[in-house]
C-alpha cells in the first residue's frame, strides 16, 4: 500500500535532505521548522495493462465504444502526446504503444485502410525517426513511417492545415487538415501531470501558431493560477472553447492514460525515498552516484541522465467523450500527486531536475531551467501558490550558459538579444514576439530539422510570468551569476546567502517550504 | 633641432617583429620596434605653399602601429622613404603664415601628398577631387610618400616640428579643443568610408570592429547616411557603450556575428563541411570591415547578402577567402584617407569638422604621452581596446 504525501516539519533530528539540481543533486540541510513537502508514494499500478486498454476501448465514457465508431472506407487519424511526455521518459514499452497497438487491431479488425499517425508535437521540435520508434514501437513504425502515415504534426505547412472557425472569444481554432477531416481523430494521451490532456490535447497539440497565440501570451498565462488546475487556468478556458468548436467538427475519441509516481529506479531509486528511510544500499548508492557525478566530465553526466528511463506503472486509462475522460483522469492524477499544504509560507523552495518537456535528449538552458522551476513547478499547486504574494522562491539549478543549437536556435537569440533588454514577458511579447514566430530561418528549422519553433523561447518566458509577477524575490542557489543575472534573478552561493538576500522582503525569520520533487507533487494549498 | 620619434628601416627588427611579434606583443613596442627618439634637423618650408607647423596633439593610427609591429605589407614600401617622423593624425598651429592663414592658426592636416603639394601636373586623381588616390606620390620636390607621415622630408606629427602644404590645411575653429580636433582626421576618413558605403536610405550595415575606425565609421553612417540598423562588432565593454551612443542599433560580440545579423535581417545559417565555417544566404546590405584582419574580412564578406557591398576601411591582411565575392556577387570596395570632393560636394575634412563639433566625442582621446613615453604610448595603443581607450595621441608640446 502507498503511502499519501505529506508535510515534514524540519527539526534538529531531520538528516540533510535531497535536492535535485540540474545533472545531479546534493543533502541540504534546512532551517529547522522548514515545511517539506514530499510527494505520495508511487499508487500501485494496473497489473493487467492490455486488459485496462481493452476494457477502456470497448467500454468508453459517453461514447460508444471504439468498434462501433470504426467502419471500412473512413479516414483514421491517431494523433498521440509528444517526447515531452512522460518525464523522464518511459522504459519500453511505452503506454502509447500498447494503446495505439489496441487501436490500430480493432481497426484493422473493422477494415479501416485509411490511418495515420500524428505526433502532436504542435510548436515543439519534430521528433527523430528513432524517437517516434520509441513511442509507438517497433511494430507500428515499421508499418506506417516508411509511407509517410506516421509523422510529426507541421505548423507551418500551411497547405495542410484547416481553420475550423473562432471561439466565441474570437479565437482562430487552426489544426491539421488530416485531422479535421478524419472522420474519427483519437488522441492518445499520457497524463503525467494535472495541465495534460482534455481539450489541451488536440486543440493545442495539432493547432498551429495562429491558434495557439489566443491562449500562449503573458496576460493569459499571468492569469492562469494555476495551469495544474484547469478549471481556474485561463490557458485551459481558452483551449476548453476551442475543443468546443473543434469537436463541432471532428468526432474525437479521447483516451487518457495516467500514471504512477515510479520515477527512479535501479541505482537511483533512493531518490524517490524518503531520506530518514534510506537503507545502507540507498545511503551507498547516494554517496557513489554524487561522487561518480562529481567525478564524471559533463558530457558523460549529460549522457548517464539523459539515458535515465522510468518505470512508471499505469494508474488508470479513460476513453471517450473528452471532457468525462478528463475528469476522471484528473481524478487519478490527484490521487497520486496532491498533498495538502496548510497555508502560504514567506519562501518556498525547489531543486529544479535534469529533464523538463523541452530538453528530452537535449540540454536544458537557462530559458528552460526558469520554465522548470518558475513555470512547472511553482504552478504546481491547487488553490494558492506556496509562496505568499511578493515572498521569495530560492532555485537550485546550475543555470549553465548552454543551449542546444540543433534543438533550440532561437532560444539563443532570445537570451541574447530580447532578454538583454527586458524581462517583461507583456513588453517582450509585443516588441519581439511576432519577429521570431516569423522568422524563416526559425521555421525551416522546425519544419525540416529538430528545432523548437521561433516563439517557442517566447512561450517559456510567458509560463513563468505568473510567478515573476507574484513573487517579490527569486534567487538561484550555485547558478551561473552571468545566465541568471540576464534574466533578472539574482544567484547565491549558499542557500544561507540566499535567505540572507531575500530577507530585505521576508525578514530574517520566514516561514520556509521546500517542495521535494520530482517525482511530482501538487500543492493543495489550503 | 628638434626631438622626433624616427622610423628608420631595419630588415632584421622587421623580421623579428614579424616573427615572434604574435607571442610576445612586447618586443613589438621594445627592442623589435625600428623605432628611435632622436634630436634632428627640422624640416624646412622654403617653397611656396609649405608652412612650418608646431603639433600639439598627434593621434597613433592603426597604420602607424602596422608600421612599427611588422604588419604593413611589403606593398607600401614603394610609397614610403625612410627615415620619416610618423604622426599624420595632426592638430597644431602654424609657425609661419600660410598664404591665407595666419601664423598661430590652429590646423588639422589632410596628410595625402597630392600633386598640389608635390608641384607636379594634377593627376587624374586630383583633378576629379579624389585626391586620396594621387598618382604622383613618389615624385615632385618632395620625397615618396603616401602621406605626411610616411615621408623623410615632411616630417611628421610624433616631433616637435612638421611642414605641411596649404592644400593640406584646414583651419581649427577657436572654440573647438585639441582633443576633438586631433580626431578630425581618422573622422574625416570614415567620411569619406561611410560615403563610400553608397547606403540606400533604410539598408542595414554592419560594422566590424569597434577601434577608432570602426567607431566613427558607425558615427559617419549616421550622421551623413539614412541607414537602417547599423550592427556593430565590438569585443570590449566600453567600446560597446559608445558604439551605441555613436549610433548603433544593436551591438554584438565577435562570436556572436553569425548569429546576431541573421536574427536580425532573417538570413539563413549555413555551416561548411569540416571546418565548421559558418556564412549567411541573405544578411546585411552593407558591411565595412574596420579592422583589417583575416578573420573581421572574412566575417563581412560571409553576412553580407547577395549582391551587397564590402567596404574595407581597415588596412587589409591577406588570405581571406574570396568565395562569397564570386558566389554572393558582393561589390567590393576601398577606402583609403579621404578625398577633397566626396560625394556629398564637399571635402571630407570640413564634414568631418562638422562632426567634431557635435559628435559625444569627450573623453575619446584616452590618454596623451609626452614623445619620450612612446614604448608606453605604443604599448597602450596596442591594446587600448582592451583597455577602454579609443584613440591615444602624443602630447607633442609637452615634450
Amino acid at each position: 500500500m502507498s503511502r499519501p504525501g505529506f508535510v515534514l516539519e524540519v527539526d534538529d533530528r531531520t538528516p540533510p535532505l535531497l535536492v535535485h539540481n540540474g545533472e545531479g543533486f546534493l543533502l541540504e540541510r534546512f532551517p529547522q521548522g522548514t515545511r517539506v513537502v514530499y510527494p505520495p508514494e508511487a499508487l500501485p499500478a494496473v497489473r493487467d495493462v492490455d486488459e485496462a486498454i481493452q476494457n477502456a476501448l470497448l467500454n468508453p465514457i459517453e461514447s460508444e465504444p471504439l468498434p462501433e465508431l470504426l467502419r471500412p472506407g473512413m479516414r483514421l487519424t491517431i494523433a498521440f502526446d509528444d517526447i515531452s511526455l512522460p518525464l523522464p521518459p518511459m522504459k519500453k514499452p511505452d503506454i502509447r504503444q500498447r494503446v495505439i497497438e489496441a487501436v490500430l487491431e480493432l481497426a484493422a479488425q473493422a477494415g479501416v485502410d485509411d490511418v495515420e499517425l500524428i505526433s502532436a508535437n504542435a510548436l515543439h521540435r519534430r521528433l527523430t525517426p528513432n524517437e517516434l520508434r520509441e513511442i509507438v514501437g517497433e511494430r507500428v513504425f515499421r508499418s506506417f513511417f516508411p509511407d509517410g502515415k506516421l509523422y510529426n504534426f507541421d505548423a507551418e505547412d500551411r497547405d495542410n492545415l484547416t481553420h475550423l472557425g473562432q471561439t466565441r472569444h474570437g479565437e482562430d481554432v487552426e489544426i491539421s487538415k488530416r485531422a479535421a477531416e478524419s472522420d474519427l481523430l483519437v488522441y492518445v494521451n499520457v497524463n503525467l501531470v494535472a495541465m495534460d490532456g482534455g481539450h489541451k490535447s488536440t486543440s493545442i497539440g495539432l493547432a498551429s501558431y495562429k491558434s495557439l497565440k489566443h491562449h500562449h501570451n503573458s496576460h493569459t498565462m499571468i492569469h492562469s493560477r494555476s495551469f495544474m488546475d484547469h478549471k481556474a487556468s485561463k490557458m485551459h478556458h481558452s483551449a476548453w472553447r476551442m475543443g468546443e468548436i473543434l469537436t463541432q467538427h471532428v468526432k474525437v475519441f479521447q483516451i487518457e492514460t495516467t500514471l504512477n509516481n515510479d520515477i527512479f529506479g535501479g541505482p537511483l531509486e533512493f531518490l524517490q525515498k524518503r531520506e530518514w528511510e534510506w537503507s545502507i544500499k540507498d545511503q551507498a548508492s547516494m554517496l557513489g552516484t554524487k561522487r561518480a557525478l562529481a567525478a564524471a566530465p559533463s558530457k558523460l553526466r549529460h549522457k548517464i541522465f539523459t539515458d535515465v528511463r522510468s518505470n512508471y506503472g499505469l494508474t488508470g486509462i479513460n476513453a471517450g467523450a473528452i471532457e468525462p475522460v478528463h475528469e476522471k483522469t484528473i481524478e487519478a492524477v490527484h490521487r497520486q500527486h496532491l498533498v495538502e499544504v496548510q497555508g502560504q509560507s514567506d519562501v518556498a523552495i525547489m531543486g529544479v531536475p535534469f529533464v523538463g518537456p523541452y530538453n528530452v535528449n537535449s540540454v536544458m538552458n537557462p530559458i528552460l531551467a526558469a520554465c522548470m522551476g518558475l513555470g512547472y513547478y511553482f504552478n504546481s499547486y491547487r488553490g494558492n501558490p506556496v509562496v505568499r504574494k511578493d515572498g521569495a522562491v530560492i532555485l537550485y539549478h546550475p543555470v549553465d550558459y548552454e543551449f542546444s543549437q540543433l534543438h533550440h536556435p532561437s532560444y539563443v537569440d532570445f537570451f541574447e538579444e530580447v532578454l538583454a533588454e527586458s524581462t517583461d514577458p507583456a513588453t517582450i511579447e509585443a516588441k519581439f514576439e511576432k519577429q521570431y514566430a516569423e522568422d524563416p530561418w526559425y521555421i525551416h528549422l522546425y519544419r525540416t530539422s529538430y528545432a523548437y519553433h521561433g516563439v517557442h523561447p517566447f512561450y517559456m518566458w510567458y509560463w513563468i510570468s505568473h510567478a515573476l509577477d507574484h513573487c517579490g524575490d527569486i534567487v538561484w542557489v550555485g547558478a551561473n551569476r552571468k545566465t541568471v543575472e540576464r534574466m533578472g534573478f539574482r544567484s547565491a552561493s549558499t542557500l544561507q546567502d540566499a535567505l540572507e538576500m531575500v530577507s530585505h522582503s521576508v525578514g530574517r525569520s520566514p516561514s520556509i517550504t521546500y517542495l521535494h520533487n520530482p517525482p511530482h507533487l501538487l500543492a493543495d494549498v489550503r | 633641432m628638434m626631438l622626433a620619434l624616427e622610423m628608420y628601416r631595419s630588415p632584421a627588427k622587421y623580421l623579428a617583429a614579424k616573427a615572434v611579434g604574435g607571442r610576445i606583443p612586447g618586443i613589438l613596442t621594445g627592442p623589435a620596434a625600428p623605432l628611435r627618439l632622436v634630436t634632428i634637423d627640422e624640416p624646412k618650408a622654403e617653397r611656396a605653399g609649405w608652412a612650418r607647423i608646431r603639433p600639439i596633439l598627434s593621434g597613433i593610427c592603426g597604420s602607424d602601429l602596422g608600421m612599427v609591429t611588422g604588419a604593413t605589407k611589403l606593398y607600401f614600401s614603394a610609397v614610403v622613404s625612410m627615415p620619416f617622423v610618423p604622426g599624420h593624425e595632426v592638430v597644431g598651429e602654424l609657425l609661419d603664415d600660410c598664404e591665407d592663414l595666419p601664423k598661430g592658426t590652429r590646423v588639422v592636416m589632410d596628410s595625402v601628398l597630392t600633386c598640389a603639394a608635390r608641384g607636379v601636373e594634377p593627376c587624374e586623381g586630383c583633378v576629379s577631387g579624389n585626391t586620396n588616390r594621387c598618382d604622383r606620390i613618389t615624385v615632385g620636390h618632395v620625397a615618396p610618400g603616401l602621406q605626411t607621415g610616411f615621408c623623410r622630408d615632411t616630417g611628421g606629427g610624433w616631433g616637435n616640428v612638421m611642414v605641411a602644404h596649404r592644400s593640406q590645411l584646414y583651419a581649427v575653429p577657436d572654440e573647438m579643443s585639441d582633443e576633438r580636433a586631433v580626431l578630425v582626421e581618422p573622422l574625416a576618413g570614415a567620411v569619406h568610408a561611410a560615403l563610400r558605403a553608397k547606403v540606400q536610405p533604410g539598408q542595414s550595415v554592419l560594422v566590424s570592429g569597434a577601434g577608432a575606425v570602426g567607431l566613427f565609421a558607425t558615427l559617419a553612417l549616421r550622421e551623413l547616411t539614412q541607414a537602417g540598423r547599423i550592427t556593430v562588432v565590438a569585443k570590449h565593454a566600453r567600446q560597446r557603450e559608445l558604439a551605441r551612443a555613436f549610433g548603433a542599433s544593436d551591438v554584438v560580440a565577435p562570436d556572436e556575428v553569425f548569429r546576431g545579423v541573421r536574427r536580425s535581417t532573417g538570413a539563413f545559417r549555413l555551416k561548411q563541411d569540416f571546418s565548421g565555417g559558418e556564412f549567411l544566404l541573405g544578411g546585411v546590405d552593407v558591411a565595412v570591415d574596420a579592422v583589417g584582419s583575416k578573420a573581421s574580412i572574412d566575417t563581412v564578406l560571409r553576412v553580407t547578402k547577395a549582391g551587397g557591398r564590402v567596404v574595407l576601411s581597415g588596412m587589409p591582411d591577406s588570405g581571406a577567402d574570396l568565395s562569397p565575392v564570386w558566389f554572393r556577387e558582393l561589390e567590393v570596395t576601398g577606402t583609403y584617407a579621404s578625398a577633397r570632393e566626396e560625394p556629398n560636394g564637399r571635402p571630407a575634412f570640413e564634414t568631418a569638422l562638422d562632426l567634431a563639433g557635435r559628435a559625444p566625442l569627450d573623453g575619446i582621446v584616452g590618454a596623451r604621452y609626452p614623445l619620450y613615453r612612446w614604448r608606453e604610448a605604443l604599448d597602450h595603443a596596442h591594446s587600448a581596446g582592451r583597455l577602454g581607450t579609443v584613440k591615444v595621441a602624443f602630447d607633442v608640446r609637452a615634450s
